[in-house]
């Protein structure tokens, strides 16, 4: 019999929706914590893959737009990345909530078709479009930075094979600025996925009850008036995804410098504190 | 504020709006502005002195000191910050009044009873008789040392790197000239070190900029409080109804902190480039080949 296997059954997937509708009122047992903390760093682990992964295009080309001569697309880029690098994302959650919510409710009338918006307003979409836009803004700086950085060298050479344009970016310059930007941006995504704890703590209400790890640790420490469990415990499974993530980091960062000697050392896990 | 905005309903466009944007609670509104400074104000230097602390203590010889000062820097890395700003002023707060209660209640038992945390009525901390501001005083203060601890780990790790990284031929040649350990470290270590920690510190900086507004969830009435406050729609029955205009308010608190993280950028470069004269670094480098200004 697996210890809290009633628990389990009960509450691993609460943060969804699934299983017993009441949260534990009284008698808090580890179990139920563990549980529960757990179920809701489901909705961390959603918050952090969906924003990198369409941060990570974005960024991209962002970073583009700002290396760009035009300054059509240069300012644009720039006043982005400003906008989101210099203000917090708490507020950024606010006002977007805010501005989410003045949306009309019965949705927009596009060429007599009905767009609805109210989905917009919940924190799975809300909220995951505010870190994919602040992800993005500072992972555009990341790459901005690198692709400053190429060497002129590895230009010249892609220029000596006859390579131009789109081919040269896509075989020498991009593969180039991603190696190079790498460790930062492991340091960016370690950053965002401790920012998704934000998420229901700031203008998207918890639907039902359905909040992410933090949400549950507080209420737990709320109920039993004791920090000294929940916190911890969120803790704990914040570190135990931040080393999935650095491992993972440190696969691609493998493939990326594959190629160069001495590249089988790992990534090596040291905050640079970019935010 | 003024004498005509006696009757907010009988005023108009403009004249509203001037009377609206005086109001008491605007006015709470804007010194809560200065709420969000004092707390840099106070809290930059003492996370700086905590990160002092911690970086000495991780280079101690003294080897429980030394872990002391590793677990203190390594406790911030992976486990986000707003789980430490909610848990460190509670854990403080309890920490007070069980000592307090410890100290000045009859028959002291365990506070912890069940779900509840109860000391008895002298050992509240501040006592329930104690007035409005000492509650607001105490409940600042903790967040402040919420903050100084976190940010002080942050900033142990940035000065750790820093004092590794001051060149060691400095440091030897300090002790060929006969200096003590003592004075190695006051002389030439950490006047040479802010160099390699200053562009660390100003990330750091920016980072303590932008986390601020969490002083909201601390149950502190800053900004955020007061715009919740403020925007929120008004019915006929305030004196000045108005509809939801919370977006407006946050807009406002988004240029605010724009400008904080602007200026900020401005002032730390100037900053970096006055520390980087002199220095066998690659700034120090371009600036003696610029020549002299």
């Amino acid at each position: 019999m697996i210890p809290c296997a009633e628990d389990i059954g009960n509450y691993a997937l609460r943060s969804v929706g699934i299983g017993e509708r009441l949260l534990p009122r009284s008698d808090f047992t580890l179990c139920n914590q563990v549980t529960l903390i757990g179920s809701g760093m489901i909705w961390n682990l959603y918050f952090a893959a969906m924003a990198l992964f369409f941060g990570f295009f974005l960024a991209n080309a962002l970073a583009v737009a700002k290396a760009s001569r035009s300054p059509w697309a240069r300012k644009p880029a720039e006043g982005f990345v400003f906008l989101f690098r210099g203000s917090p994302l708490f507020i950024q959650f606010f006002l977007a909530y805010q501005a989410l919510v003045m949306l009309p409710r019965a949705g927009i009338e596009v060429m007599g078709f009905t767009v609805a918006t109210s989905w917009l307003t919940k924190a799975w979409a809300g909220a995951l479009l505010v870190l994919i836009l602040n992800t993005s803004a500072y992972s555009a700086q990341i790459f901005h930075g690198a692709l400053m950085s190429v060497p002129k060298g590895d230009l010249e050479a892609a220029d000596a094979y006859g390579l131009t344009g789109w081919a040269k970016f896509r075989r020498v310059t991009w593969p180039t600025m991603m190696r190079l930007a790498w460790p930062s941006y492991t340091n960016e995504a370690i950053f965002l996925f401790q920012a998704t704890a934000l998420v229901f703590f700031s203008g998207f209400p918890a639907f039902q009850q359905r909040g992410d790890a933090l949400y549950y640790a507080s209420y737990f420490a709320d109920k039993t008036f004791n920090p000294f469990v929940a916190y911890p415990i969120a803790a704990g499974y914040f570190i135990l995804a931040t080393l999935v993530l650095i491992g993972l980091f440190g696969v691609a960062n493998r493939r990326l410098n594959r190629h160069l000697p001495g590249a089988t050392r790992g990534l090596k896990y040291r905050p640079q504190l970019l935010r | 504020m003024f004498a005509q905005c006696a009757d907010p309903k009988a005023l108009e466009g403009l004249s509203w709006l001037m009377c609206y944007l005086t109001s008491g609670k605007h006015l709470l509104f804007y010194a809560s502005f200065g709420t969000v400074l004092l707390l840099l104000a106070v809290t930059a230097p003492l996370a700086l002195l905590f990160g002092f602390g911690g970086a000495m203590a991780s280079r101690s010889r003294i080897a429980p000191l030394r872990w002391f000062g590793k677990i203190y820097t390594a406790m911030v890395r992976g486990v986000p910050d707003i789980i430490f700003f909610l848990f460190v002023p509670i854990a403080l707060d309890q920490g007070i009044e069980f000592l307090r209660s410890r100290a000045l209640c009859d028959n002291p038992v365990s506070p912890w009873q069940g779900n509840e945390f109860n000391v008895c009525a002298a050992a509240k901390m501040p006592l329930s008789t104690s007035p409005e501001w000492v509650h607001e005083g105490y409940g600042f203060t903790l967040a402040v040392v919420a903050f100084s601890v976190v940010f002080g780990a942050f900033a142990a790790n940035v000065l750790y790197g820093a004092m590794n990284a001051v060149p060691r031929a400095q440091l030897e040649t300090a002790e060929a000239y006969g200096m003590s350990q003592r004075q190695v470290n006051r002389r030439v270590l950490i006047p040479q070190m802010w160099t390699y920690a200053l562009p660390g510190l100003s990330n750091l900086w920016m980072i303590l900029i932008k986390a601020t507004p969490l002083l909201f969830l601390l149950g502190i009435q800053d900004i955020v409080y007061w715009a919740r406050d403020l925007g929120g729609a008004k019915t006929q029955a305030f004196s000045y109804p108005h509809p939801d205009w919370r977006l407006y308010y946050f807009l406002a608190i988004l240029v605010f902190y724009l400008l904080m993280t602007w200026v900020s950028e401005r002032v730390l470069a100037r900053l970096t480039r006055r520390l980087s004269a002199g220095q066998a670094t690659m700034g120090g480098e371009a600036l003696r080949q610029a020549g002299p200004a």
